[in-house]
C-alpha cells in the first residue's frame, strides 16, 4: 500500500528539501499552500512598473513543478484575520504571529489530510532556524496544539525529535531523514546540489510581509487611528503599496511612488477620496478616512504636489475628488521637504 | 466566485485580483466541472501568463490558449482527467 503525504510548500529551499526527501522513500506526496494575503512575493511586482521586466514566478509552483507533484493552494485570508488580530502565543519582533501561524497552517492540513485520505504531513522545519516557530521548544507545541500530533514528520530534523508515526510504523526509514539544527543554510545547500535543484528562491527576511518592521508599522498605525484591530484585504494590500503619510489623526494620504501605483491606486476611486496631479507628471494620492475640509484639501495638494514633476514650481494643478462625483480643480505651491515633518511618514 | 456559462465555456473573471487568487479562482472553479470542459479566465495581473500555465502543468490540465489584450489577459484551459 502506497502511503500519501501532503507537504506544506512555502516555495522556500526547505520545503523543498523535506518533500524530496520524503519522495525518495516511495512515498506519493502532493503540496500545499497558503494564501494569507500577507504574502510577499507576486503582488508588489504586479503592481509596480519597474518591476514589469522581472520573471514573475509563483515560487510554490515553481517547487510543485520541479518535485513533479500536484499543489493546492488555500485561500485563508479570512481565517487567517484572527492568528494576526489574536495570536496566543504573541508577536516576533515585528507584527509576526509565526508560532501561530504555523500552528494554523498544520492545522488546516491536517484537516485538510482527514478530507483527501492522507497518510501524514511533512514540513521544511528545521530545529532552530527561526527564533519564533522553529525552536526545540516550540515544535512540540506545533504538533500538539494543531491536533496533528505524531502525523507530523519534519524531515530535515527528524532525527533531532521524537519518532512520529510514519517512522514507528516503517512508512519511512528514520535513518534515511535528516538531524539538521541552528541557523546555517550550509546543510540545506548542499543537499540541494545533491537533489540537482538550482536556482530556488532564498527570500531575505521570509516570505510574509509580518516579518517586515515597515510593513508592521503600518499595519499598527491602522488599527491605532480606527480603534480597533481589524482589516479587510483592501486594507493590507493597500499597506503593500505608496508612500503614507498622516498630516493628522483624520486621515492619512497614500501616495503613489510610479506609473504602476498610479495605475493601482486608481483602481480604487470611488471607495475613497483622490488627489491627482494634473498640470505635471505626477501621482495619484488616496485619502484614508474622515471627509477633507477645505484646510485639510489644500494640504493634501500641497503634500502631493510635492512628489510630482513641478516640485519646484510657484503652482501645481491637482483634482480633489471625494468618494461621489463632487471635485475641485486645487491651484497649489508644493510644500517645501522642509515643511514636511519626517513624523508624518508612517515607516 | 464570479462566473458565467457562454456557449459551453465558462467564463471567469479574475480582473483585480493578484496572484496567487486568479490560480485560486481557476482552482476552485475546475475542481467542480467535469473533464472536458473549458474555461476562460480573464485576469489583470500579467503574474498569471506564468502561474496559470504552471499551475495546469503540474495538475495535469491543458491550456488552450493565452493571450495579452488592452492590459488583461485572457486564457483558456481544459479540464483532463489529472
Amino acid at each position: 500500500m502506497t502511503r500519501k503525504a501532503v507537504a506544506l510548500i512555502s516555495g522556500g529551499l526547505d520545503s523543498l528539501l523535506a518533500a524530496r526527501l520524503i519522495q525518495q522513500q516511495g512515498i506519493q506526496v502532493e503540496g500545499i499552500n497558503f494564501y494569507t494575503g500577507f504574502c510577499v512575493e507576486g503582488h508588489t511586482h504586479a503592481i509596480r512598473k519597474k518591476d514589469k521586466d522581472k520573471v514573475k514566478r509563483n515560487n510554490a509552483l515553481w517547487s510543485a513543478e520541479q518535485l513533479g507533484i500536484k499543489l493546492h493552494i488555500i485561500d485563508i485570508v479570512e481565517e487567517y484575520k484572527d492568528v494576526v488580530i489574536n495570536p496566543k502565543h504573541g508577536y516576533g519582533a515585528n507584527l509576526n504571529p509565526c508560532l501561530d501561524c504555523k500552528i494554523f497552517m498544520v492545522q488546516k492540513a491536517h484537516e485538510w489530510i482527514q478530507a483527501n485520505d492522507f497518510d501524514f504531513i511533512i514540513t521544511g522545519e528545521v530545529v532552530g532556524q527561526r527564533p519564533m516557530s522553529q525552536r526545540k521548544q516550540t515544535m512540540p507545541i506545533v504538533s500538539a496544539e494543531s491536533g496533528a500530533d505524531d502525523l507530523l514528520l519534519r524531515p530535515l530534523c527528524a532525527q533531532n525529535l521524537p519518532a512520529t508515526k510514519p517512522e514507528k510504523e516503517g512508512w519511512i526509514k528514520r535513518d534515511l531523514l535528516k538531524g539538521f539544527s541552528g541557523r546555517s543554510r550550509k546543510p540545506q545547500m548542499a543537499l540541494a546540489k545533491e537533489f540537482g535543484f538550482e536556482d530556488y528562491a532564498q527570500p531575505a527576511g521570509g516570505c510574509c510581509f509580518l516579518t517586515d518592521a515597515s510593513y508592521s508599522v503600518k499595519l499598527q498605525d491602522l488599527w491605532d487611528n480606527r480603534g480597533h484591530k481589524k482589516y479587510e484585504i483592501d486594507d493590507i494590500m493597500l499597506l503593500k503599496v505608496g508612500r503614507h503619510i498622516r498630516p493628522d489623526q483624520s486621515y492619512k494620504l497614500i501616495i503613489a511612488r510610479e506609473e504602476g501605483e498610479n495605475r493601482f491606486l486608481s483602481g480604487y476611486k470611488g471607495q475613497f477620496q483622490t488627489i491627482k496631479t494634473v498640470s505635471h507628471a505626477g501621482p495619484m494620492a488616496l485619502v484614508e478616512g474622515d471627509k477633507l475640509d477645505q484646510q485639510q484639501i489644500e494640504l493634501a495638494c500641497a503634500i502631493t504636489a510635492r512628489f510630482s514633476k513641478g516640485r519646484d514650481e510657484e503652482s501645481v494643478e491637482l483634482v480633489y475628488s471625494d468618494k461621489g462625483d463632487e471635485s475641485q480643480a486645487i491651484h497649489i505651491k508644493p510644500l517645501l521637504p522642509q515643511d514636511l515633518p519626517q513624523e508624518w511618514y508612517i515607516a | 466566485m464570479v462566473y458565467s456559462v457562454t456557449d459551453s465555456i465558462i467564463e471567469l473573471d479574475a480582473r483585480r485580483l493578484f496572484c496567487p487568487m486568479p490560480v485560486i479562482r481557476l482552482q476552485d472553479c475546475i475542481n467542480q466541472q467535469a473533464v472536458g470542459t473549458r474555461i476562460q479566465i480573464t485576469c489583470t495581473d500579467p503574474g498569471v501568463m506564468n502561474d496559470i500555465p504552471t499551475w495546469c502543468r503540474i495538475n495535469g490540465h491543458e491550456v488552450i490558449s493565452s493571450q495579452e489584450q488592452y492590459d488583461e489577459y485572457i486564457l483558456v484551459i481544459e479540464k483532463k482527467d489529472g
